[in-house]
């Protein structure tokens, strides 16, 4: 029983930072914007995140890593919703970039191009009631505050999507601007803040990765998570709940992964393969059940051409 | 009664033409009032300039006797006047509620209040007598029914004036009467509708005025209990329209298309044909008359290559279509008029010219190697455009910009340029206005005199039976019956139609 604990609480530490960015995404997309990018936000998050905590504690670190995810985001929006490149050419500039960046500012920054000194994590947390539940143990004590935070957005995503205005008028957006447009609803603002946020979250998760994963920014520590949230938000049919467990599916998986690599019956890297076979398989049973938003991808003008 | 809006004056201008000339007239409280006109016209330019998505150059607009400028569709909306599109502005993955509400959430906060919002739809559904499941979403609801949201919208945003551009050209004819039920009623309580079409039966049906519209003016307004169909026509046209057609005895020649126990195995997206076989001769239109999607499409394009057969023979003056591609049949001397003018006719975003010799490029009047004689086709495109009286305010517009009257004015100019024997026209005349009707049967007609032969497929029957010298009636992708228009009476050709009859072995 407390193996199988051990297992959840670490699929839940591989689930969040995919989670968090599949949260992004579907503001991004159901805004009509898809975002290929987030790899690279994420990687972004995670540099920015490792330099802030360094110098400012992990909190610094965090905003840090929010806010150049947010300025990266930005650089996607203008593309591809005021000059209306397409959104994946753009995506993959994004990624490109992203790399090259983060690379360059790790050489002037740390002095080393692949990693950064050790930096602090957040104080870990107990997470009052079920902290005394002896079986529970290891998934409610010492935990990262950020996995909380992460579960808590699934449930605000749904909040925000679901019951307010914006979310209203952000997802008619995504699914037929013209019709938005003449209702009053502005489009093109509507399409910023979706791929803002994206980037935003996308920040967040990297940071993740960094300040309380590792512990350290490490070159490539993405890994493609960037791409497999996108993956669990569409395996999640675009929506939060189904992204979360589309996201715990892949965490799990790694989690399964790690362990057997520990156990060396097989050779690691078919092990590793595991979560990224699996987000393929996935995809190819289920995209053609999905419901994408109507007009995810298609750049929006007032004259339709 | 109340003059709740007055339009003075207004004018205006697009690049090449005037799309409304000094435009005057006048909507009363609890009217409806129509506006009538040809394609292109102008009607729809009116009411954008009602509804602020374009500001006139020139005249003046009056709400309740008071001068308005409109800036916008929200501000129309804030003023009362609320526009209930041809095109449907509705979000499909919505349901009905959030539909109307878009825009309008009233939520102080930024939090909706679905419930309060679905109460206030359903008071409206009750007071104008609406039937709608409020709960569904729109992508699940017939036409009609989204029809009915895209009203409700208008309303929920307290309109006094709604305006409704060709609400039936999309609706079954039991849909169209339960509109106008629901007009009736948004009318006794005192609403005004402006009610844009082009089909007069339903005009006169519905509305208590009339304004007749040509070429961007004004005609002149008539009460709707003081003229006719023949009138409104004659306005509309600008000169005597002939609901009958004359046709010369023309001596049929050769056989030109011959259809020999054509079979298509059905499938999802595809009807079956059962052996059909039919033949038409120079000089001769043969009318196919039959519900639609009883395998008339499939065998328009097993014609013209679109769509391979799996027994059967198809001559074309004489040689087998097998294995030839769309473009080499054509070039044998057939015309195609296609079903779907915007799928497969046109290449919309494309201009008026360039689709004047769409498919006919590689002609060497045309262009050598990989030069195009752009001079050439536009001085011939110049030509056409007078020949059949397109109108357009240039030859270098997207082709999209034309009214759908106009679009097929320039198919039927391009397909009939190269004098094809073998003219196939599919739906011709969907979607176009009685000018333009008449036209595209006067073409047709002139093509058969000329001695081409021409397969005409149409929804119609009256079309079919008024254009064609023979007509076989398809039915479950068979031709159930052949005849010669006359010698059937209407209701057993229905019958034929609905595969009560069969008759076995014609063609
Ligand atoms: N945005 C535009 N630019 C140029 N010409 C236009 C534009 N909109 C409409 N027109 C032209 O103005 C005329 C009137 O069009 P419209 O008002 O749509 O007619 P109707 O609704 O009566 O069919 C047509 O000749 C059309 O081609
Ligand atoms: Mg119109």
């Amino acid at each position: 029983m407390g193996d199988i604990m051990e297992m959840l609480a670490s699929a839940l530490r591989m689930t969040i930072p995919v989670l968090i960015t599949a949260l992004g995404a579907i503001f991004s997309e159901r805004s009509g914007v898809t975002n290929i990018g987030l790899e690279g936000m994420m990687m972004t998050g995670a540099f920015w995140g490792a330099y802030g905590a360094l110098h400012y504690g992990p909190v610094g670190g965090f905003l840090l890593a929010i806010a150049m995810g947010m300025l990266v985001a930005l650089i996607h929006a203008v593309v591809t919703v005021t000059y209306r490149v397409d959104q994946i050419v753009s995506g993959v500039a994004i990624n490109i970039l992203a790399y090259g960046l983060a690379r360059f500012f790790s050489i002037a920054l740390f002095g080393m191009a692949t990693t950064s000194p050790s930096v602090e994590g957040l104080p870990k947390i107990d997470i009052p009631v079920l902290k005394n539940i002896s079986v529970l143990k290891p998934i409610a004590t010492d935990i990262s505050p950020i996995i909380i935070l992460g579960i808590l957005l699934v449930f605000v995503t749904y909040w925000v999507l679901e019951k307010t205005v914006f979310g209203l008028r952000l997802k008619a957006v995504g699914e037929n601007p013209l019709a938005a447009d003449t209702l009053g609803v502005k489009v093109i603002p509507y399409r910023y803040i979706g791929v803002i946020i994206s980037g935003a979250f996308a920040g967040l998760a990297g940071a993740y990765l960094s300040i309380e994963h590792t512990h350290m920014y490490v070159e490539g520590m993405t890994q493609g998570k960037g791409f497999i949230a996108l993956a669990a938000m569409i395996f999640g049919n675009w929506m939060p709940y189904g992204s979360f467990w589309a996201s715990f599916l892949f965490g799990f998986a790694e989690a399964i992964s790690m362990r057997v690599v520990q156990s060396k019956v097989v050779p690691y890297q078919f092990i590793k393969m595991i979560p990224y076979v699996l987000t393929l398989l996935v995809l190819a049973g289920v995209v053609r059940k999905a419901q994408p938003p109507a007009s995810v991808g298609i750049p929006y003008s007032r004259e339709g051409d | 009664m109340e003059k709740v809006l007055e339009l003075k004056g207004i004018t205006k201008r697009f690049p090449g033409l005037v799309a409304n000339d000094n435009i005057s007239f006048d909507a009363l409280r609890g009217e409806v009032h129509a506006l009538v006109g040809e394609n292109g016209a102008g009607k729809s330019t009116l009411m954008k300039i009602i509804t602020g998505l374009y500001q006139p150059d020139e005249g003046e607009m009056f709400l309740k006797g008071e001068k308005v400028k409109i800036n916008g569709p929200r501000d129309a909306i804030a003023k009362g006047i609320g526009m209930v599109h041809q095109h449907f502005m509705l979000i499909n993955r919505f349901n009905v509620v959030q539909n109307i509400i878009l825009g309008y959430e009233n939520s102080p906060g930024g939090v909706i209040d679905f419930d309060k919002a679905k109460k206030k739809v359903e008071e409206l559904c009750e007071l104008y007598d609406f039937k709608l499941d409020l709960n569904a979403q729109v992508g699940d609801l017939s036409v009609g029914h989204q029809q009915r949201v895209e009203i409700l919208k208008v309303l929920y945003r307290g309109a006094e004036i709604l305006i409704l551009d060709e609400p039936t050209a999309v609706l079954t004819p039991q849909e169209v009467k339960e509109l106008f039920v629901n007009l009736r009623k948004l009318k006794q309580e005192g609403k005004t509708i402006l009610f844009i079409s082009h089909k007069l039966d339903e005009v006169l049906e519905i509305s208590d005025r009339i304004t007749v519209l040509r070429r961007g003016k004004v005609i002149g307004t008539v009460k709707a209990s003081e003229t006719s169909k023949k009138q409104l026509a004659e306005m509309m046209v600008g000169r005597p329209v002939l609901f009958r057609l004359e046709k010369p005895i023309v001596k049929t020649g050769d056989v030109i298309l011959e259809v020999r126990n054509l079979k298509v195995k059905g499938s999802i997206d595809r009807h079956q044909l059962n052996n059909l076989s039919l033949s038409i001769r120079a000089g001769e239109i043969y009318g196919i008359a039959g519900v639609e999607g009883n395998g008339q499409r499939e065998l328009v394009e097993a014609i013209m290559g679109l769509l391979p057969y799996d027994g059967g023979e198809i001559l074309i003056k004489g040689k087998s279509n097998k294995g030839l591609d769309t473009r080499a049949i054509r070039e044998t001397g057939v015309g195609y008029i296609p079903e779907d003018r915007h799928q497969r006719g046109l290449v919309l975003p494309m201009t008026v010219w360039e689709n004047m010799v769409l498919g006919l490029e590689r002609k060497p009047e045309y262009s050598r190697w990989w030069k195009l004689f752009r001079d050439k086709i536009k001085s011939l495109t110049s030509k056409k455009v007078e020949e059949f009286d397109i109108r357009l305010g240039s030859i270098e517009l997207a082709i999209r910009n034309l009214s759908g009257g106009n679009q097929q004015k320039v198919i039927l100019a391009r397909e009939l340029s190269y004098e094809p024997d073998l003219i196939i026209a599919a739906q011709p005349v969907r979607g176009l206005d009685i000018g333009a009707i008449e036209f595209v049967h006067k073409k047709l007609i002139e093509a058969r005199n000329n001695g081409k032969a021409v397969l005409l497929i149409s929804a119609d029957l009256e079309e079919v039976l008024s254009l064609s010298d023979r007509v076989g009636i398809m039915y479950n992708g068979e031709i159930v019956k052949e005849f010669v228009p006359g010698e059937l009476e209407l209701e057993e050709i229905g019958q034929y139609m609905l595969g009560a009859h069969k008759e076995v072995g014609v063609g």
